[in-house]
């Protein structure tokens, strides 16, 4: 973990205690009721932006279930995430249209760029990389996404002015 | 009664039963590969489908119950091309290199190819990124190997309560382990084994002690000492294809002697200085807490299992005051051999080189605690289960079935029957019983030929009371006492009782508890398959090998008198402390209470 990061002070944000406190609650609302442990998870992953290892255990721990069950539905979902999400959440379109037109060379590219993997975040906490399927702009493929914004006929060579515009 | 038909067959059928359950009680096999009875049946292969008339599709015949006027059909062209392409499917992300897997003579994978004669591998595709972990010195995970029936997450979660392993991912990448591939000696595993004696491939193995055991035996430098547990001889003989419950006692000595082995000794012999170490702890806490009003953890549990005791580190740090202090008996007969006899015999420890033969996976763990080295040495260099002492039989030539019988060698091998049951859930706490009452008396337990039926058998909790009426003077504080003790076999059921201690509801003095279901017998090291009627035959064996004993009351045992006379001078005495006792760590679930976690 990036301990610059992790120690910058931000009145504005909640310390680890607070968040701990809300979802113990949330686990003393749900615990029992059928599905719950999803239910916490999305609630946990809402509250943290993604489920490390030590909130898996703290939510095994409290709903007294093993952890190897917590991480077998955590680790079963693409929609829950182990690793912190970065600010921004860039997404390639891998759907047949933006394939066949050079998607997975914008994934290559944006992965050296960033030095990072898919499903991955950048050291600064910056950007998460993501692939998907089709979004829509198959017209003006290849398209790739940042958080609600898309771009269409991506040239690789434009990703890095394109990424600019977050810095 | 429900009236079926298979296979053109008309049956009857239990109601309830599945349709698998059904065949098999007419004579008619199924093929299946995840089931397992009375442990897993949550239809995870599929190979095991069938047609039944009226249905769409094939159905698991482990999973479906019959009804009545069901036709089933096990045996059509659908069904088999079905289950042939199952196993295949299966066959073309599996290593197939059988010849180097120990687990090649009982496969399970392997027979029901041969079964289903697969001859080619028509299914060549992506293989899945797999590892090895061997970091646990009692298991080595082959995630290469594993067919996903999930038997393991069944049997560590339901049976043992503890649910280390879990499918983690999904699809193609789904792997069966602990949280996000952390190495097996980094979580909450009590490497009790009761996961490697369910797995039907070689994904799930003990860690083998076979080549080192060797090597000790070719180092002329060495005085290599080996010691059986008292399950032992009521099991291997299953591996040289005896029937289940044949004691084979003489002949596992004479083989011991053959492979070349210094001194034969018997855990056993430790197994009663255990019930003098052990009671005598006991009688120390009821005078604790019933005369001198001293504050004391009661009940007191034993500690024979490490399985057992990781657990319990590991779930109720807070609790382990009320563990015996006492070693498992082969790691106390381990320090005597490397202190009292090395001396005995003008050795120096280092030179003795222990090893011991376990129905246990998690003593191999036990004996890579820090602490057991009262010597300076570990107490013990090696653990061999049941299963690597017979595959070394084997390897040495030996045709086992023809030898003769051989005795233990003294002083560290001769046992009372109260030792023998130290094998079956219930055994240490009757024998236990045995010795205490009679002390606290002077007379014989009063249970018909000294056994304590309540707790005699498979069910997971048992109760017994035993009244003291009429104590001799120096207990005089315990006439009319009725003293409470459980037994539990099996770790979820420790876990109830557990959970009882830390309310501050538990009604007993003492407890006992065998990490296994069923005790040593069905220990993770145990020969395979290890069911109810295997369990059920070694705990026959146990008990006869118990009564043909004449003398069957550890303080009886004139060895054991002696060893108190020339050396440990007194139970709980100095010595016996430096060798005999031993302390635990507090754990947590996550290890939280570990330093270097
Ligand atoms: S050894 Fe026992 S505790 Fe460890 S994973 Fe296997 S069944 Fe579970
Ligand atoms: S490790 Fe063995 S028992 Fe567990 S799922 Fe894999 S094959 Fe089955
Ligand atoms: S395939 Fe990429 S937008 Fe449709
Ligand atoms: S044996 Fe029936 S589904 Fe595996």
């Amino acid at each position: 973990m990036d301990n610059n990061q992790s120690k910058k002070c931000c009145c504005c944000e909640e310390s680890d205690e607070q968040k701990y406190a809300k979802i113990e609650k949330v686990i003393e609302e749900y615990k029992g009721k059928e599905g719950c442990l999803i239910q916490i998870l999305h609630y946990a992953q809402g509250i943290f932006g993604y489920l490390p290892l030590e909130l898996q255990e703290f939510i095994a721990k409290k709903l007294d279930i093993p952890l190897s069950e917590v991480s077998g539905v955590v680790s079963f979902y693409s929609f829950f995430s182990t690793q912190p999400r970065g600010e921004n959440t860039i997404r390639v379109c891998l759907g047949t249209a933006c394939y066949v037109r050079g998607g997975k060379k914008i994934v290559d590219k944006l992965k050296e760029i960033l030095d990072i993997d898919v499903g991955d975040t950048t050291k600064d906490r910056k950007f998460t990389l993501e692939v998907m399927r089709c979004i829509g702009a198959c017209g003006l493929a290849p398209a790739i996404s940042i958080n609600d914004k898309v771009y269409k006929q991506v040239n690789p060579d434009k990703l890095n002015s394109i990424l600019e515009e977050y810095y | 009664m429900i009236n079926l038909t298979i296979n053109n067959k008309k049956v009857q059928a239990k109601e309830g039963m599945t349709i698998l359950e059904a065949a098999k009680e007419n004579n008619i096999i199924i093929p299946q590969l995840c089931y397992l009875e009375g442990v897993h049946q949550i239809g995870s292969c599929r190979i095991c489908v069938v047609e039944v008339e009226g249905a769409r599709t094939l159905q698991s015949s482990c999973m479906v119950k019959v009804r009545e006027g069901m036709v089933v059909r096990t045996n059509t062209k659908k069904v088999r091309e079905a289950r042939k392409v199952i196993y295949e499917l299966m066959l073309s992300d599996h290593p197939r290199n059988c010849l180097n897997c120990a687990r090649s003579h009982d496969c399970e994978f392997q027979k029901l190819g041969e079964l289903l004669q697969i001859e080619d591998f028509r299914f060549e595709g992506e293989r899945s990124k797999t590892y090895i972990d061997d970091s646990s010195p009692s298991i080595v995970r082959d995630t290469s190997k594993c067919i996903l029936c999930r038997r393991c997450v069944t049997v560590c979660n339901e049976i043992q309560g503890i649910g280390v392993m879990n499918a983690q991912n999904r699809g193609f990448k789904t792997v069966i382990g602990p949280p996000e591939d952390l190495p097996l000696n980094s979580v909450n595993c009590s490497n009790c084994g009761q996961c490697v004696m369910v797995c039907p491939v070689g994904a799930l193995q003990e860690k083998s002690a076979v080549d080192k055991v060797w090597d000790a035996l070719y180092d002329g430098k060495k005085r290599v000492v080996i010691q059986t547990a008292p399950a032992i001889r009521a099991a291997l003989g299953e591996e040289f294809d005896y029937e289940p419950g044949n004691l084979v006692t003489g002949k596992m000595v004479q083989a011991l002697r053959d492979i070349g082995f210094d001194d034969v000794f018997d855990t056993n012999f430790a197994a009663d200085l255990t019930i003098m170490e052990e009671g005598t702890e006991f009688l120390t806490r009821v005078t604790d807490a019933l005369k001198l009003k001293k504050e004391t953890k009661l009940p007191m549990i034993t500690s024979c299992s490490p399985g057992w005791i990781k657990y319990v580190e590991h779930a109720f740090p807070e609790k382990l005051g009320h563990l015996s202090t006492c070693k498992s008996p082969h790691m106390m007969l381990g320090a005597l051999a490397k202190s009292f006899y090395a001396d005995k015999v003008g050795v120096k420890p280092e030179d003795v080189y222990v090893v011991s033969v376990m129905p246990c996976t998690a003593k191999k763990y036990e004996i890579t605690r820090p602490e057991m080295n009262s010597t300076g040495y570990p107490d013990v260099d090696a653990v061999l289960t049941t299963r690597e002492l017979a595959r070394m039989i084997k390897d040495a030539g030996i045709d086992f079935k023809t030898l003769g019988d051989s005795e233990f060698d003294n002083p560290l091998g001769l046992s009372t029957g109260a030792a023998d049951i130290f094998a079956t859930t219930g055994g240490v706490m009757e024998a236990a019983l045995r010795t205490v009452y009679e002390i606290v008396t002077g007379r014989e337990i009063p249970f018909d030929n000294l056994h304590v039926t309540p707790i005699v058998g498979f069910e997971k909790i048992k109760e017994a009371e035993v009244l003291i009426e009429n104590p001799l003077p120096e207990y005089g504080f315990l006439d009319g006492v009725n003293v409470k003790v459980a037994v539990t076999s099996g770790l979820s059921g420790a876990k109830k009782l557990m959970e009882e201690i830390a309310n501050g509801t538990s009604p007993y003095h003492f407890i006992e508890v065998m990490g296994c279901p069923g005790g040593c017998i069905s220990g993770g090291g145990q020969p395979r398959p290890t069911n109810n009627y295997v369990r059920e035959k070694r705990l026959q064996a146990i008990y006869k090998e118990d009564e043909n004993k004449t003398i069957r009351k550890s303080h009886e045992n004139p060895f054991i008198k002696k060893i108190y006379e020339d050396y440990l001078e007194k139970p709980l005495g100095h010595k016996s402390h430096k060798y005999l006792h031993t302390h635990y760590t507090k754990r947590g679930i996550f290890n939280e209470h570990l330093k270097d976690k």
